[in-house]
Order: structure tokens, then C-alpha cells, then sequence
């Protein structure tokens, strides 16, 4: 993409180029108008720029902006998990699993049924971390199952055809797991059961939810587990050579297709891991769950640089926190009204965004050879 | 991979082939490969019947008294796997030995296990209540598996019923080429009467022949199954005495050339217009609201096959332009719209409705065009979204009225001769059948067109397009309008229909529906797009219309789901493919049996391992 936005640079700019680079200085106007009118905004409430379209704007306290900020690290954690079976299958294989958040989804269905048996045996309450140690395993073996599932039946017969092949039949994957949560499991919404107090209420000496805190460190420490699995093991090298150019993994004695399906099992895990933080942060769970958090992961992988992993949890964390905070700080000042409906369409404004001011990502991509040209 | 090769290709290695030798023994199985199978079956099968597809479907009956379309739903497993397990991959010179009884023990075995699934499920049922996780955990469907009797009647009778229908799955391998045919023909035609079963009612009532329909269906829908019979029995018939008819008759069309070519398919569209003017003369209510909303989806396949099909740009975010020719007509010609309400003619803003579109099919193209393949469906399925959750927000209920939508729109007047309004169904689908001409029209002509065929280079290879000297990104825009264009028709009428628009009418699936109707049918081919939307549309329905097979409402989603992978498996090019796209998808294997050939002419050794799956992706 960089290569050839390089060749063209000598080229006659045509009306779509104008049009772009319009995009890309509205966007950076926008954004940086808003931030601006919000900073005015908490230094001199009265200030006529912060009122100039939007004479009811009140700006955030400090509390407010802080909570805004918790809450969009914890939802970015849970999409950087997500996205780390993006990257990884698109550093791998170079195609979007479009199917990538129903796994997700899965799992987080998988454990709301776990924990809900639990509650029923009376060990949720009285064991709470083993419990959730329990239903993370689970959830954990069943995302994987599914995943590799997915790549035998759905994927590997497709390796090798036109790269539009595989997307198309990843959302048809996508639709068929949801659609089979329905009948399966009935269209509506299912609870988890009530969590311990200290991961409901806030923690009185940081002013922090207990469930936020928890995902914040089970994420972190699965996304050492898995640098050092990906950086330091065998499977990881060969993961990472698969990832650089097949055929010459092959003939180095690398068995492909068992390594593709260990990224498949991997992301899948992750996912499953992902599913039960959902689960703790909003306690309830949908065959829709998979959607939106899927689209906002894949998002996360392209800001953080796709392939890489790293990237997949900045880019995470970015977005976690920019639709978090992104429709107060800069929509709210500029006089757009109801912003939180708007979360996800900044979500989506994200990623568009993101590609049309540096489509390789914050930390550039990884990708296999043949899709470097 | 070791799917039907087009017949140019095989053809010539049709030459080749050996003679089949003699026919195995019937114990000399690949029991692996059996099992395996016959496992697949069994959990296809526990999950048809844990999704209640049999209880809910049980109230369609096909043939009265024997076969509800429930029932046909967990038959049809067995025989899949009872059929599947006796293939034969054919390679270059191995030799393929002929069908015998070895194929129908196979068969019975496979189906077995895969009826053992239900065995199983039924004495699950029986002893566990699973009923939390699992809806359909239902005493309904142990009913339902043991026909009333008791566990152990369920457990032996569907092993039975499996082998049974495992082993006639088998058994359609013993058919030579002609008797299948005409078998299959008897199947689709009492399949084809049963699901058509209330178009048919409805004709006939409009056409004065309820004697037929008394005669063929019984009197609480199915077929009486003696008129199956004498149906299986006429098709059958037919079949054999019209064997190559059709094909010949094909044959001789293609061969035509010139000024013959012309008039012969001048007439066939002819004919077929005939057919659709006159027919919704005799039809009633249901048989026109079906006609009119499989042809809402033509228009928006067609529009969709100008973008995935010809330029090859995969938008999963096609419903916006549906969406925004909806609400821009209904903003235009609604006098209840809440900002602007001009209140124009319909045609008059039919004509805005289309600059509106086409603008926005810019906007929305003109940053996609230039990202790679797959980025591109993202972001354009991430525009479909955004512009659903701006119609739906509080920030523009001002203009678009927010979750409550537009109500009351006028139908659609055409130079104040004849109103449109969703009451009369058969005007809807008079002014539907209108566009969807035109529609045709313009992507035929534009499918010949110098446009077209840039679209299509740069479909296969973008940078030999770009040095072929086609502006690649002017062209894909325009695709990107003319589809926004042709959706926009859709979306005016449909608005004009319903007589009112909501956010929720345009959801992303409606885009993934379009798709797997596109798809169905084949890619890039003008019939069959048509085809694929009049079939699946038709029977199953479209995202929120019901379809002839209304119980269907609540699993079509799932299928249509289940046929998009399926179709991407075996038959990526479609149901009719087009000539161009199906060479293009199939090329490695040509190459690869090219390749073959040569290495089998030249040194004459085999090793029968070169599958595509044997080497990693190049």
C-alpha cells in the first residue's frame, strides 16, 4: 500500500486524490476543533468558542473523564484480545476470518451456560476465582474447538484460491454461527449470574469497579503468556515463519498446515478468554455480541499494524478508549446531540479514519510475502 | 477441490479415462472414511433436530400422509452421507470401479451411524434435561423422534431408517446416467409441487381450475399421495421421452448466429415478458406481494452483481444505498417527513433520489477504491452501518424522524395515471417489473460495453488493467455509482410500498442476504442473478418478506449462512455461472490438469497425490 502510494506520487493527481486529501484535513480539522473547544471548555466554562455550537455543552468533571477513560481501557483490552486472532490469522494466511467475533460470541455463551450451572451447584458464591478459573478454561477449550473446526471445514479446502473466496465464506461462517446460536439457544438476551460485591461496586481506595480491574490484569497477563509462546517456543518460531512466507516454511520442514491450525487455536483461545471478560463487564449476552466487538477488534488489529501483536493490543486499547471518550470529547463541543448512540459509529470512523490517514497501522504491518507486492 | 471441472476441461479428460473395472465386494470398505463420515452426519443431524427444525416444520406436510417437510429435514442427512460415501475422486489415469452392491452397503453403514446420531439424541432426551442451555430440549421433540412410542422404539428406528435411507442414497449410484436423470426429475417434481403448493392454490383460483388443485393437493395442504405418485410417474415419463430435448434445444440456440440469434432471443424475451404481464392478471394477493418483493431483490442483485460481479469489488455495505433511496424518497414525497417535505411526484423525485444516491455512492467510494480487496468490505460494510445508526440517531431525528421512522408515504404516481401503494400488490409489481427491464437492460448493455469490459479486467487483474491504460479508479467509482443507482430504484420503491421507512428495515444482513442471492445465482451473469433471487427469495424469503415456504422464517437466515459457505466450497461460480468468471475461479485446476496431462503423455507414471491441497498456498 505504502510502495504504491510511493509509485503514484509522480503521477497527475486526479479528482479522487483531492477528494482524499480534503478527507484527511476534514477529519484532523474535526478533530482537532473538537478536542480544542473541549479543552477551552474545562479551563473557562463560559468561554464563547466552547459555546459556539453547542450552548448547552457542560464539559466532563474529573471523575467523569477518568471513568470514561477506565472503562474504554477495559473494553480496549477485551477488542485487543479479540484482535490478536485478526492479526495473527491475517499475518498467516492474509484474509480477514470474518467469522473471528462469533467465536468470541461463543464464548461468551459458553460461559454464561457454565456459570449458570455453577450458581445453580452453589459454587459461583462460594468460589468465585475458581469458578471463573473454570468457565475460563472452558470457554477457553470450546472458542479453540470451534476455531479449528472453522479453519478444517470452512478454510482449508479454500487455500490458494482468489483472496475475495475465503472473506465471503467467512461471513457465511459468521451468519451460520449466529443464526445457530438462535435456534439453538433462543433469540434472547441470557444474564450471567450476579457477581461478588468487589467486582461490582467500586474499589474504595482507587475509585475503580473491581470486574475493570480484573479484566485489565487478565488480559495483560495472557498477552505475556502469549509473547513469550509466539517469541520463545518452538511453535511460535514456526508460527512466525509461516507467517513470513509458507513454501520456504515448508521446505525448512515446517508441517503448515498443523502450524495454521495452532494460529486458529490460539485466536480462538483468546477469544474464548475475551468472551468471559464480556461477560464480566456487562453481565449479559446475545447471539448479536460477536458483531460489533468483532468489527471494532479488526479495526483494532489495522490501527495497531495487522500481524502484529504488540500493535494488535495498542490498536486495541486505542479504540477502547477513542469510542469511549471520542463522542464526548470532540462530537458533544460541536453541537452534536444524543453522542453516546453514536459510540459505534466512531468506532467505525475510527478504523476509516485509521485508513485513510496510514492504512499500514501505528506499528506497520506484517504481512506474508506474496501480499507485500 | 475435487469438484465438477467445467466441461471444457473435462471433456478432454473424459477421453482418457479407463475403462471402470469390475465392482468390489461389498465388505470392502473404507471404514474409516465411513465413520468419519457417517460422524459428520450424526451431529448435522442432532443439530437439525436440537434446532427444532422438525418440530416447527412438521405442520408442512409434503406427501399426505407419509412425509411432513420435518421429517424430510432429518431424512435428508442420512441420504447425503449414504450418496457421498460412495464417491469416487477420479484422477488421470486410476482406475474407477463400477457401482454395485459394495456402494449400498457403504451407503447403509454411513447412514446408520448418522441415524445412530438421533438414537442417541432420543435416549439423551429421554434421561437428561438440558432444557436451560438448549430451548428446543423439548418432550415435543422425543415425541416427534419416536413417533409416539416409546425410547426404545426411537433408538431402533432410526438406526433402521438411517441404513434404509443411507443405502438408497447408495443406490443412486447403481443408476446409469438416464434413469438418475429421470429420477431426479421425479423427486424435484413432487418436491417442486409441494413447495409451490400456495402459488399454485393461488393460480388456479384466479384461472378457474380448483378441480387440478383438489385432485393434486390434500385438503390441509400436501399432496395426496396418490397424485404424488401419478405425478412421480407423468415427470418420470417426461423425463425419458424428453431426454436431450432441452439440451439440444440449447445447443441449437447457441449455435444460431447474426440476424437468427437475434430474432430467437428477441422472441424468448418476448415470450417471458408475456408470461410476466399476463400472469399477475390471475393471480391473487399472495402470488403478487411474492412476485413484487422477489423482484425488489432483483433490482438489488443486479445492482449488487454491477459491483461484486463485473468490477469485482466485494461492498458488504450495499444496503446504505438501498437505505438512502428509501428515506430520500420519503423525505421527498412524504407530507409527515419532519425537516424538508416538499411533497413531490414520485417520478419527479424518483429523479433527486438518483442524483442523492449516486452522490453518495461517491462519497462513500472515492475513500475505499484505493484499499486492498478485503480492507474494502470492512469499511464498506462499516458505512452501511454508520449510515443506519445516523437515520436511527437523535442527532438527525430532526430530518429523519429517528427510531420512529417515516410513516404515511404516499405510493408512487406515475404521471398521475396510476397510483402505487402497497394495498395493491400487482401495480407494485407491475412498476417492480419496469425497473427490473431496465435495470437488466442497462447491465446488459453495460456488461458489453467498453466500461463493462474494463470493470472485468480490472477484476481479474488490477495492475495489468492499470497498464492496459484503464484509469482503474474512475472505473471502479462508476461501478460504485451504478450500483448505488440501481439500488436507489429498489429503495424508492420499496419505501413507496411499505408506505413507511424505519432504520431498522436495513440492517447489515439485508446486505449479506443480496449477497448470498448474488452468489447463488453467479457472479457477473445477468440470468443468473434473476435465478438465484427468484429461488431463494421466492421459497425462503428475503430478510423480513416471507417466501413460499413461510415456516422456513425463523431458519432462513441459518441457511442462507450454511449455502454461502457450501456454495464458496463446491460451486463457487454460482448456480448459472458466468462463462469468464467460472475460468477464472477454476484456472489453477485447468492449469494443474493441463500440467497433468502433459506429465501423464510424457513419461507415463502416476502418483495420483498432486490435489491442490497437497501443496501450500503459492
Amino acid at each position: 500500500m505504502i510502495g504504491r502510494g510511493r509509485a503514484r506520487s509522480g503521477a497527475p493527481r486526479t479528482g479522487v486524490d483531492w477528494f482524499l486529501t480534503f478527507m484527511r484535513v476534514a477529519i484532523l480539522t474535526l478533530v482537532a476543533v473538537g478536542i480544542l473547544a473541549f479543552i477551552w471548555q474545562e479551563i473557562d466554562t463560559d468561554n464563547p468558542f466552547a459555546r459556539w455550537a453547542n450552548p448547552d455543552a457542560t464539559g466532563l468533571t474529573g471523575a467523569q473523564f477518568r471513568g470514561l477513560i477506565i472503562s474504554g481501557v477495559a473494553q480496549g483490552c477485551m477488542y485487543g484480545l479479540i484482535a490478536l486472532g485478526y492479526s495473527m490469522v491475517y499475518g498467516v494466511l492474509g484474509f480477514i476470518n470474518f467469522a473471528h467475533g462469533e467465536v468470541f460470541m461463543v464464548g461468551a455463551m459458553t460461559g454464561m451456560i457454565t456459570s449458570n450451572k455453577l450458581a445453580d451447584a452453589g459454587l459461583w458464591e462460594s468460589n468465585f476465582i475458581g469458578s471463573l478459573i473454570f468457565i475460563v478454561i472452558v470457554s477457553m477449550i470450546v472458542c479453540t474447538l470451534v476455531a479449528v473446526i472453522m479453519e478444517r471445514v470452512a478454510y482449508r479446502p479454500l487455500r490458494g484460491s482468489p483472496r475475495l473466496i475465503p472473506l465471503i465464506t467467512s461471513i457465511g461462517v459468521s451468519f451460520f454461527i449466529q443464526n445457530a446460536s438462535i435456534v439453538l439457544l433462543g433469540p434472547a438476551a441470557k444474564a450471567y449470574p450476579d457477581v461478588p460485591d468487589w467486582v461490582k461496586d467500586k474499589h474504595t481506595f482507587i475509585q475503580i469497579e473491581g470486574s475493570r480491574i480484573l479484566v485489565v490484569v487478565v488480559a495483560a497477563v495472557s498477552m505475556g503468556v502469549l509473547w513469550y509462546l509466539v517469541e520463545h517456543t518452538k511453535g511460535g518460531k514456526a508460527m512466525r515463519a509461516v507467517a513470513e512466507d509458507a513454501e520456504i516454511a515448508a521446505l525448512m520442514g515446517i508441517n503448515v498446515n498443523r502450524t495454521i491450525v495452532k494460529v486458529f487455536a490460539v485466536g480462538g483461545a483468546m477469544a474464548g478468554l475475551a468472551g468471559i471478560l464480556w461477560g464480566i463487564l456487562f453481565r449479559s449476552v446475545i447471539h448479536t455480541t460477536g458483531f460489533l466487538p468483532g468489527i471494532k477488534a479488526f479495526s483494532a488489529a489495522v490501527v495497531g499494524g495487522i500481524g502484529h501483536l504488540g500493535g494488535a493490543m495498542a490498536g486495541g486499547l486505542s479504540i477502547g478508549v477513542a469510542e469511549s471518550v471520542g463522542p464526548l470529547l470532540i462530537l458533544e463541543p460541536l453541537g452534536v446531540s444524543g453522542v453516546s448512540q453514536l459510540r459505534d459509529a466512531v468506532a467505525f470512523a475510527v478504523l476509516i479514519g485509521v485508513l485513510l490517514l496510514r492504512p499500514a497501522g501505528i506499528f506497520g504491518e506484517r504481512l506474508p510475502a506474496e501480499d507485500r507486492t | 477441490m475435487t469438484a465438477t471441472l467445467p466441461p471444457q476441461t473435462g471433456a478432454a479428460g473424459a477421453s482418457a479415462e479407463p475403462p471402470p473395472a469390475a465392482s468390489r465386494p461389498a465388505l470392502a470398505q473404507d471404514w474409516r472414511r465411513l465413520v468419519r463420515m457417517g460422524a459428520v452426519g450424526a451431529v448435522a443431524q442432532v443439530f437439525i433436530a436440537l434446532s427444532n427444525m422438525p418440530v416447527r416444520l412438521d405442520e408442512r406436510v409434503i406427501v399426505k400422509p407419509v412425509l411432513s417437510l420435518g421429517y424430510l429435514t432429518l431424512l435428508i442427512v442420512p441420504f447425503a452421507a449414504g450418496h457421498r460415501v460412495g464417491h469416487q475422486v477420479k484422477r488421470e489415469g486410476m482406475a474407477v470401479h463400477a457401482a454395485g452392491a459394495h456402494e449400498m452397503a457403504g451407503g447403509a453403514a454411513c447412514g446408520a451411524v448418522a441415524g445412530g446420531g438421533l438414537s442417541l439424541l432420543a435416549v439423551l432426551l429421554a434421561n437428561f434435561d438440558l432444557r436451560e442451555p438448549l430451548v428446543n430440549w423439548s418432550p415435543m421433540l422425543a415425541e416427534l423422534l419416536a413417533f409416539g412410542n416409546a425410547t426404545w422404539f426411537a433408538v431402533v428406528i432410526w438406526l433402521v431408517i438411517g441404513a434404509a435411507v443411507g443405502a438408497l442414497g447408495g443406490a443412486l449410484r447403481l443408476l446409469g446416467p438416464r434413469t438418475r436423470r429421470a429420477v431426479v426429475t421425479m423427486a424435484l417434481a413432487v418436491g417442486g409441487a409441494a413447495v409451490l403448493e400456495p402459488l399454485v392454490v393461488d393460480l388456479a383460483e384466479g384461472m378457474r381450475l380448483e378441480a387440478l388443485t383438489d385432485w393434486l393437493y390434500a385438503r390441509r395442504g400436501g399432496i395426496n399421495w396418490t397424485s404424488a405418485l401419478g405425478l412421480a410417474a407423468a415427470s418420470g415419463i417426461l423425463a425419458v421421452l424428453g431426454r436431450g430435448r432441452i439440451q439440444q434445444a440449447r445447443t441449437h440456440i447457441a449455435a444460431l448466429e447474426g440476424a437468427q440469434r437475434t430474432r430467437t432471443n428477441g422472441l424468448l424475451i418476448l415470450a417471458t415478458a408475456a408470461v410476466l404481464i399476463v400472469l399477475p392478471l390471475f393471480a391473487g394477493k399472495l402470488t403478487n406481494e411474492l412476485l413484487a418483493n422477489v423482484g425488489l431483490f432483483v433490482l438489488l442483485a443486479l445492482g449488487l452483481n454491477v459491483v461484486v460481479g463485473l468490477a469485482g469489488i466485494l461492498d458488504l455495505g450495499y444496503v446504505a444505498f438501498f437505505a438512502v433511496g428509501s428515506y430520500s424518497a420519503a423525505v421527498l414525497t412524504a407530507a409527515t417527513s419532519p425537516r424538508i417535505n416538499p411533497e413531490l411526484p414520485w417520478l419527479a423525485a424518483l429523479i433527486v433520489v438518483v442524483i442523492i444516491t449516486g452522490l453518495v455512492g461517491l462519497f462513500i467510494g472515492a475513500p475505499v477504491i484505493r484499499m486492498r480487496g478485503d480492507y474494502l468490505a470492512i469499511v464498506t460494510l462499516g458505512f452501511g452501518e454508520i449510515i443506519r445508526l445516523l437515520f436511527l440517531s437523535d442527532w438527525l431525528s430532526g430530518w429523519f424522524g429517528g427510531s420512529q421512522g417515516i410513516t404515511k408515504i404516499p405510493g408512487a404516481g406515475i404521471f398521475g395515471l396510476t397510483s402505487v401503494a402497497g394495498t395493491d400488490p400487482r401495480r407494485v409489481f407491475y412498476l417492480v417489473l419496469a425497473f427490473c427491464a431496465l435495470a437488466i437492460y442497462v447491465s446488459w448493455r453495460l456488461e458489453r460495453s467498453r466500461l463493462g469490459r474494463a470493470w472485468m479486467a480490472v477484476r481479474e487483474d488490477e495492475t495489468v488493467a492499470e497498464a492496459m491504460g484503464i484509469n482503474t479508479v474512475n472505473v471502479k467509482l462508476l461501478a460504485f455509482v451504478v450500483g448505488a443507482v440501481l439500488g436507489s430504484f429498489s429503495g424508492a420503491i420499496f419505501s413507496a410500498k411499505v408506505g413507511s421507512v424505519f432504520p431498522n428495515s436495513f440492517l447489515i444482513l439485508v446486505s449479506i442476504v443480496i449477497l448470498v442471492v448474488v452468489i447463488f445465482g453467479g457472479m457477473g451473469n445477468i440470468v443468473g442473478v434473476i435465478a438465484g433471487s427468484a429461488v431463494l427469495i421466492g421459497v425462503l424469503g428475503g430478510p423480513k418478506q416471507p417466501g413460499l415456504l413461510a415456516e422456513f422464517s425463523e431458519f432462513k437466515l441459518l441457511i442462507y449462512g450454511a449455502l454461502l459457505i457450501w456454495m464458496m466450497l463446491a460451486r463457487p461460480e454460482g448456480l448459472i455461472p458466468s462463462v469468464r468468471r467460472s475460468r477464472e475461479l477454476h484456472q489453477q485446476e485447468m492449469a494443474q490438469d493441463a500440467w497433468l496431462k502433459g506429465q501423464v503423455e510424457d513419461d507415463n507414471h502416476d502418483d495420483g497425490s498432486s490435489g491442490p491441497q497437497a501443496a501450500p498456498a503459492t
